[in-house]
């Protein structure tokens, strides 16, 4: 069962035994899955509609080396997706299958799943001022007492120079600004090295430069052999990073596949409740999606800017 | 030990302050508790103390004259020991408790755990319970105590977190809850049961005696033992609950067995003691300012500060006012209370908040 039987003198002495290290996976592997998914919390369904009602439940396949995009409007189940795939959720009121690796979710014990998927919560907290660099090596944790503890130093320092957070690793957590606090936190799961990377919302309090930063390291983990599911608001973020989206709307996925496929005017005005237009990026050709606006745009332009050059 | 060889030089340099700290923290403690033993109504010269000291070791030294003797083995010592380890067991307690909560403004005192306990132990006299011995009080203290944290807790959570405000008010509702019951069982006591149970209410050590002292000692080192094992799981709760989780920390678990250890330490404290407050929330507090958050020092350090700051409170309590002694949960309170209100102004300005 154990794996770590060459530990050293001491760490191998308080090293949790029995405890499974995850196997590296082939890009296109499926690293995890839901399947017949339906979650209700409280008196609301919100994944999978309720049961034995029409359709199926949540399908999802999470690859390996590859990012995955969940989009939908508030309350699509995006996030309860997420949390189901982290294997968050407890058993009273979920039915279906979510498996993680080769087992399902709910077989690993705590230890174990830390070390197979990294979660990015929608708000970052923290009870006490701990420095940011202390933070980020808390990612490290699951790691303790095998044979991966020899990279704590290099994956904490190359976490936070791929969120660019190394030039304040000394200052308090508490005394950075949201967007700030936002990139800690990611450079704390990307330090965690779990080969399934589940991000709620990681570019929500971020500023272009770092939105963008964001989805190239995301796009980085995926070439590097991980599966990355992203929760996404802005569906042009998407359309360039993604290799998949997943369209959510009251709790089902009504579209699956590459964005360009996925993202369209029909599809997105509905779910979205909100006409849109797409067309192609005139230098890139990916998607672009931007709502149907009025024509007030040159009236409002026009006579601010007369007065204001004036 | 490869890992502390290869480890990055700008580690080193807290972790020096660490040992420095901790140094300093044992140097401060062993001298007040020596000078704590020597001073007193019947002064014994510091000398005269380490000479005694070595004698009952067997390393040399001389026994003292018949009264100096067993002044200082009969009053002065167990009154020191007990003031470490009910002073240990308050700070450890306290670190504890904020780490659980993830409030630094948690600690038995604050939120009604200490209370509670005394209510076990007020009750028991009351009612002259005495089906377990030496150990009833303890065991009544204990088993109050362990209730009222559950309470506390079920109490002022919502959504995995504490928030301030509803913890406070849990703690002046328990406070409260506790303040009647323990008025109640002075309603029903004779005179002589009345004066113990003032004794509990106001805190003191002035009733050490070996056997109370052997009576807590179980309780107090099965906590501090168990307590520094948790340390790396307390700060990824810093994180939340969630994050903890997802770090591989079985949360429930940790948090019941942490209840349970603030329970056993709180029990102990106030089984002796009383009630003394601000000691598990200062000093915690200061440590933390002192050589920021991380469990791993503060659980263990918070445990020799909370035994500083009470032998050296205790030394005060019966010397300021010679030949009076004051109590000495008044006394902490006393100067608890305003150093309080200053850290939380200042602390809170600092960080810009809590959270």
């Amino acid at each position: 069962m154990s794996t770590i039987t060459r530990g050293r003198a001491l760490r191998g002495l308080f090293a949790v035994r029995g405890r499974e290290l995850p196997v590296p996976v082939a890009p296109g592997d499926v690293v995890a899955e839901a399947r017949d998914l339906r979650v209700r919390l409280g008196r609301r369904d919100v994944l999978g509609g309720p049961a034995g009602g029409p359709g199926g439940g949540v399908d999802l396949v999470v690859r390996a080396g590859e990012v995955l995009v969940l989009v939908g409007p508030n309350g699509a189940g995006k996030s309860t997706l997420l949390a189901a795939l982290a294997a968050d959720l407890d058993t009273t009121g979920t039915s279906g299958r979510v498996q993680i690796g080769d087992r399902p979710a709910h077989d690993w014990s705590a230890p174990e799943l830390a070390l197979r998927r990294a979660v990015l919560p929608q708000a970052a907290t923290l009870s006490f001022p701990f420095p940011v660099e202390e933070v980020v090596r808390m990612g490290r944790a699951p790691w303790a007492g095998t044979a991966a503890a020899d990279e704590d130093d290099a994956a904490v320092a190359d976490a936070m120079a791929a969120t660019e957070v190394t030039e304040f690793a000394r200052r308090p957590f508490s005394a950075l600004s949201g967007g700030e606090r936002a990139r800690v936190a990611l450079a704390r799961v990307l330090a965690q090295r779990a080969p399934l990377l589940l991000l709620d919302e990681p570019t929500a309090a971020l500023d272009l430069r770092h939105q963008e930063l964001v989805l190239r390291v995301c796009r980085a983990r995926a070439t590097a052999g991980d599966a990355v599911v992203v929760v996404l608001h802005d569906l042009g973020l998407a359309a360039a990073h993604a290799d998949r989206a997943a369209v959510l709307h009251e709790g089902r996925v009504v579209a699956d596949g590459p964005p360009a496929e996925v993202f369209g005017g029909e599809l997105l005005s509905r779910v979205y409740r909100q006409p849109v237009e797409v067309f192609p990026h005139p230098r890139t050709g990916t998607p672009l999606v931007i709502p149907m606006r009025t024509g007030r745009v040159r009236t409002v332009s026009g006579g601010h800017g007369a007065e204001g050059d004036r | 030990m490869t890992a502390t060889t290869t480890a990055p030089v700008r580690e080193s340099q807290p972790r020096g302050a660490t040992w420095l700290l901790t140094a300093a923290l044992l140097g401060a403690l062993l001298l007040l508790a020596l000078l704590s033993a020597g001073l007193g109504a019947y002064d014994i010269p510091l000398g005269d103390v380490l000479s005694s000291l070595q004698h009952r070791l067997g390393i040399g030294g001389a026994a003292l004259d018949r009264v100096p003797e067993s002044v200082l083995w009969n009053v002065r010592l167990p009154r020191v020991v007990l003031a470490l380890l009910v002073g240990a067991s308050l700070g450890c307690a306290g670190a504890l408790m904020q780490g659980v909560f993830g409030n630094p403004l948690a600690e038995p005192g604050v939120i009604g755990i200490s209370a509670g306990a005394a209510v076990g132990a007020v009750a028991s006299i009351a009612l002259g319970l005495s089906f377990l011995g030496n150990w009833t009080v303890t065991v009544c203290a204990f088993v109050s105590g362990l209730l009222t944290v559950l309470l506390v807790y079920a109490m002022s959570r919502s959504g995995g977190r504490t928030e301030v405000v509803t913890l406070i008010l849990t703690g002046i509702a328990v406070n409260a809850f506790a303040g009647a019951l323990i008025g109640l069982s002075i309603f029903f006591a004779d005179n002589a049961q009345i004066s113990q149970i003032t004794f509990w209410q106001l805190g003191s050590l002035a009733q050490a005696t070996w056997p109370k002292v052997l009576a807590v000692l179980p309780c107090a080192l099965l906590g501090l033992a168990v307590a520094p094992f948790y340390a790396r799981k307390l700060d990824l709760l810093a994180l939340g609950e969630r994050p903890a989780r997802h770090l591989g920390v079985d949360v429930e678990r940790l948090r019941v067995v942490l209840v349970l250890v603030v329970a056993l330490l709180t029990a102990a404290a106030v089984a002796v003691a009383g009630i003394i407050t601000f000691v598990g929330l200062l000093v915690p507090h200061l440590l933390r300012m002192a050589n920021g958050p991380g469990h791993r020092f503060l659980v263990p350090g918070s445990a020799l500060g909370g035994a500083l700051v009470l032998v050296a409170g205790d030394l005060a309590a019966r010397t300021v006012a010679a030949p009076a002694e004051l109590p000495l949960g008044v006394l902490t309170a006393l100067f608890g209370s305003p150093f309080f209100f200053w850290l939380l102004r200042r602390t809170r300005r600092r960080q810009g908040g809590w959270a």
